[in-house]
């Protein structure tokens, strides 16, 4: 890519987010307003808040929290998904309930599971994996179910054994959906990750978020608010990564089929 | 032309149990096929074709009657049988690349590293592959991917090779190159071939022998023995008087065939004269 190319992408990601930051600090520049504290403010107290001590006692935690859910919710998700996905009958059985489920937004069911798992690491955890389960169990029943008919008879035809058929045939061929589902999923833990912190806890980024708006330490919550979002990009970015490499093939056929059409 | 039969298809009868009423698609089929014989099975729209096909595949279960091959009864789809499906694009694992395609079921075979290397780049070179070998089946033309499927039953080694339609959908240039490409390897390797196609001259310029089904439910019209040369081209064998009247003689018994004539409705000599029916076992 030519230097004009890469200052255009440049000028491309980096514009908008760029232009609202300056709106918001000329907005706010000679703001009084306790809530609406100038943006110089804000951004005045994020090194001292965040990367003195705090980063490793609490976002560093949320982070694991967050990553621990969201792996387990992966597994869970695709492995359920993979069986109700390859049998009609279990997945005719079990539909309704999944349905059921999703539709419960997760944060109503931390207090119900503070009962059970208490106010530990296991509970926020749980919490994670209760909300983004649904989107990734769901999309893996669709991708299993969409895979095309003929490449299964390939598979038997070439007597794939359940190991191979489920690595080379199953996986792969629902990948596609597996991955919209993730990607759901890590938005919906991020948002979970700070609201089991809200509930009970002792440490991390929505406890720390929040112990600074009951102190009225209102530039350092914001600055927090500003870490929750740049944290998202980050994770997104790194998403799409993964995806980009696992999903090459596919992006790849999509493109050939439109050139056929 | 016929010495142990490799595969044989005894009474099979196909009915599909639906909700409401059951179809009989096959309603009693019956042919042998030696030991490296080609024969090419024809029939109108509607015959069952890929319903036999995929019952000889041991895909599908027969409601009566067996199939046997090399003795064993097929249940499920039998060691030493490879299928070439029409839907090339469908067929390939398009997150593999050509290599990983041919290789796979030697994997699964567990052969040895040296033995899967040689297969695979043997069968990639018979069939002009050699060298997009790194390549995604989606990056390649229509032609090259029945190729690719294709190298993938010849690294396989089957006995048996079955090829359903596998041409339709490739043009009129590369199927020529195809269909010889099928004639090659099956001269190469002694395997044998049913081949299924509703194109009554591929069947002709491909078989020894040509076997015409009737419509559903489906029984075998007629056997013709295809008597040209064993060597074939494109421009002399197609240009044969020989081939012209057997591509006439199909021809007209799949007209009659889409014209829902039977041979039990016909008088059984009629049938005979056309062709002298399948050895029986």
């Amino acid at each position: 890519m030519n230097p004009l190319g890469i200052a255009r992408r440049l000028l491309m990601v980096l514009g908008l987010p760029v232009a609202l930051f300056a709106v918001w600090w000329v907005a706010t520049i000679n703001s009084t307003s306790f809530f609406f504290p100038p943006l110089r403010d804000i951004l005045g107290v994020f090194g001292d808040t965040w990367l003195s001590g705090r980063l490793l006692a609490d976002v560093v935690p949320s982070l694991i929290r967050l990553l621990a859910g969201y792996l387990i919710a992966l597994v869970l998700g695709v492995s359920v998904g993979v069986a109700v996905g390859s049998s009609p009958t279990l997945r005719a059985f079990v539909e309704p309930v999944l349905e059921f489920f999703r539709a419960i937004p997760p944060p109503v069911l931390v207090p119900i599971l503070i009962l059970f798992a208490g106010i530990g690491n296991g509970m926020k955890v749980l919490v994670i994996v209760s909300g983004c389960i649904w989107p990734i169990l769901l999309n893996t029943v669709e991708g299993v179910r969409g895979i095309d008919d003929v490449l299964r008879d390939t598979g038997r035809c070439y007597r794939l054994g359940p190991a191979a058929r489920l690595r080379h045939l199953v996986l792969r061929g629902a990948s596609p959906q597996i991955a919209a589902g993730a990607r759901q999923a890590l938005s919906i833990g991020i948002i979970l990750m700070v609201i089991s912190e809200m509930f009970a806890a002792s440490n991390g980024l929505g406890f720390t978020i929040i112990q600074f708006q009951r102190s009225f330490a209102i530039p350092q919550m914001w600055s927090g608010i500003i870490l929750l979002g740049l944290i998202g990009i980050l994770l997104a970015f790194v998403f799409r990564l993964v995806e980009s490499r696992a999903l090459a093939w596919y992006r790849g056929l999509r493109m050939s089929q439109r050139g056929d059409g | 032309m016929t010495t142990d039969p490799i595969l044989d298809v005894r009474g099979v009868r196909k009915i599909y149990e639906g909700q409401k009423r059951n179809v009989e698609a096959i309603r009693d089929l019956t042919f042998s096929l030696g030991s490296n014989e080609l024969a090419c099975i024809v029939g109108p729209s509607g015959a069952g074709k890929t319903t036999l096909l995929k019952c000889i595949a041991g895909l599908l279960a027969v409601t009566e009657g067996e199939i046997v091959l090399e003795g064993q009864q097929i249940t499920e789809p039998p060691r030493g049988m490879a299928v070439v499906f029409q839907e090339y694009g469908r067929s390939l694992f398009p997150w593999m690349t050509v290599r990983q395609n041919v290789e796979l079921p030697l994997k699964e075979k567990k052969l040895p590293k040296a033995e899967r290397k040689r297969l695979v780049d043997e069968a990639l070179s018979a069939v002009g592959l050699a060298d997009v070998t790194g390549a995604h089946p989606w990056q390649l033309s229509g032609g090259m991917q029945q190729r690719v499927a294709i190298a993938r039953a010849v690294a396989y080694q089957p006995h048996m090779l079955l090829m359903d339609e596998p041409f339709a959908a490739v043009d009129a240039q590369t199927r020529a190159e195809l269909e010889d490409l099928v004639r090659n390897l099956w001269e190469r390797l002694g395997v044998t071939v049913l081949f299924v196609t509703h194109d009554i001259d591929e069947a002709v310029y491909l078989g020894q022998r040509v076997i015409v089904l009737s419509m559903a439910p489906t029984v075998v019209l007629a056997d013709v023995a295809v008597d040209l040369p064993a060597e074939r081209d494109q421009l002399h064998t197609r240009s044969l008087p020989r081939f012209a009247e057997l591509r006439a003689q199909v021809y007209e018994l799949v007209q009659r065939a889409k014209h829902g004539q039977r041979p039990e409705q016909e008088g059984a000599g009629r049938t005979a004269s056309v062709a002298p029916s399948a050895p029986e076992v």
